[in-house]
């Protein structure tokens, strides 16, 4: 056996990825399926000189990271369903400030209270607008224990590359099972820290804009003065009702998002080369669609699966290509149809796109999969 | 090896998703592939709660069981629940100190007292999960003796060591 081979959960994984990536500050308040992960970072980051605190809910949880992430730290914060919902104020603040931040969704059926310990993939359109306003966000999905290590390690390195705020969407068939792992090494990861200013603090201009889109980011309490706000703003960071200010702020944060598409979109293909019926499917769904694919190929059914890994921004050039090529298309989905839209929106005018959704608080099984396929061939 | 598929279930409190961590661990030790996952209630104690391990060579996609191989039933719940979703041929282990009078045609029922013989042998109920998954591996050989006690040890609080211990070595006892 390797030595390095362990028995771990993924809000584990997910836990000691943030720590490799650099974070070194978790407010948060504890809540089902998610809650490991604010044990270990409670266990964890006092070791390495790191702060952990439990804050009165969610909403304070939100602002502290945000506050902390000004200071310079990398943060995180960790929830499901209910405290995702209170967080949304405070992560279009973190948006429109541009403030690097992850924060950790362990999907479990809601709405509401919901079911705490079921599994569920039902805030997907949440990610995407669950704050008020146009805004870019990025959201990563993980389907393995092994993913919630290197993909929350991504998830820090887009919030302090591209000044954002970024959401890690496992749910809780992913965040809870405990897989055989063996996590690469410190010098095996490649870790991102956000651009600071190399001006003299009177000449610094916290949104100054350049040729890379992102502003250099000034931490707190190191001689730069600077002024955080909600409201749109100019260069200064003071706020400003002038429409071309605001037209530029908001293009400005759009175009940041567009110039690094290429960087932030992933996905995987499986069988996708020959594959007449295409899966679209994430999360712990895409292991069941990846079953299914292979129990098909076994039949002659020629099965392929299309994974978004970054589920926001969608990777719909790359899906649109390979809907010109297949026959049909299924999105298997734990809730009512939400990634569906999308896919329906990106591929109808290829291919046919039909979905398989279940909400009854059970994973979708392989051979539901199966049966859906022979149902549409 | 043959994949195998195990549903340990019970009620909350007995400590089975710890047996199914320890039973996941000690394939980890043998270099094979592991997946575990649960579900349970809302509850802290009580509730119907059960753990899965699925152990096999190759890579494991959908990480739940479908059709046990092997089922561990230790509440009366847990056995009207899942008794009757089981292999052809499977194995049945029922803590008969909890469950009577089940009956299933399709599979062997190996009736064992496991919470009356940690009460009786060790004074402690809470290692009835440790007696169980030692009976589990004794039946199977999904993994080594020597496996499942390095895994045990490696996971139980310092200070338990001989009960459960004592407690591996009953369960073992049972079946070889």
């Amino acid at each position: 056996m390797s030595p390095k081979a362990r028995l771990i959960q993924g809000n584990r994984a997910c836990a000691e990825g943030a720590i490799a990536a650099g974070v070194r500050f978790f407010a948060g308040y504890p809540i089902t399926p998610s809650t490991e992960i604010a044990e270990i970072m409670s266990e964890e980051l006092p070791k390495l000189s790191g702060k952990f605190i439990q804050m009165e809910d969610e909403i304070a949880s939100m602002s502290c990271i945000i506050g902390a992430s000004l200071t310079g730290k990398k943060v995180l914060t960790a929830s499901s369903g209910p405290g995702i919902s209170l967080k949304q104020e405070a992560i279009g603040y973190a948006c429109m400030t541009e403030t690097p931040c992850v924060i950790v969704n362990v999907q479990r059926l809601g709405p509401s209270t919901g079911g705490p310990t079921s599994s569920a993939q039902g805030d997907i359109m949440q990610a995407r607008w669950g704050t008020h306003g146009d805004h870019p966000i990025i959201a990563l999905c993980p389907s393995s224990v092994y993913e919630c290590f290197t993909l929350t390690i991504t998830a820090v390195n887009f919030a302090e590359k591209y000044r954002t705020p970024v959401y890690v969407m496992l749910d809780e068939i992913v965040g809870h099972m405990r897989e055989k792992v063996v996590l690469p090494d410190a010098d095996e990861i490649e870790v991102i820290d956000r651009k600071r200013p190399t001006c003299p603090p009177e000449e610094y201009k916290p949104y100054q804009i350049g040729e890379s889109l992102i502003p250099a980011m000034a931490d707190y309490g190191t001689g730069y003065k600077w002024h955080v706000t909600g409201l749109f703003h100019d260069e200064t960071g003071f706020p400003s009702g002038n429409p071309q200010v605001i037209d530029a702020q908001f293009k400005r944060l759009m175009a940041k998002f567009k110039k690094y598409e290429d960087e932030i979109l992933l996905w995987e293909e499986t069988e996708t080369k020959d594959a007449e019926i295409l899966l679209v499917a994430y999360g712990s769904t895409a292991r069941s669609a990846l079953e299914a694919v292979n129990i098909l190929r076994t039949e002659g059914i020629k099965a392929g699966l299309f994974r978004p890994i970054t589920i926001w921004p969608f990777p719909e050039k790359v899906l649109k290509t390979l809907a010109g090529k297949v026959k049909k298309i299924i999105v298997p989905e734990m809730n009512y149809g939400q990634l569906f839209l999308e896919v329906e929106r990106v591929c109808k005018d290829k291919t046919q796109v039909s979905g398989l959704f279940k909400v009854d608080s059970l994973p979708i099984a392989p051979d539901e999969i199966t049966a859906k396929v022979r149902e549409v061939l | 090896m043959k994949r195998w598929e195990f549903r340990l279930s019970g009620s909350g409190g007995q400590g089975l998703i710890t047996a199914g961590i320890i039973l996941g661990e000690a394939a980890v030790i043998e270099g094979k592939e592991v997946v575990q996952s649960q579900s349970y209630g809302p509850e802290a104690r009580g509730g119907a709660s059960k753990a899965e391990v699925i152990i096999d060579d190759k890579t494991i996609n959908y990480p739940k069981v479908v059709i046990p191989d092997l089922l561990l039933a230790m509440s009366l719940e847990a056995a009207d629940k899942y008794g009757s979703e089981i292999k052809e041929n499977g194995i049945i282990i029922l803590d008969s100190s909890m469950v009577s009078g089940f009956k299933n045609e399709k599979a062997q029922i190996i009736e064992i007292p496991i919470t009356k013989l940690a009460k009786k042998e060790i004074g402690k109920t809470f290692v009835a999960n440790i007696i169980a998954v030692s009976a589990l591996v004794g039946l199977t050989e999904v993994v080594s003796f020597v496996s499942l006690k390095k895994a045990i040890l490696s996971r139980i609080p310092k200070g338990t060591e001989d009960i459960n211990l004592k407690a591996l070595e009953i369960g073992w006892a049972l079946i070889k």
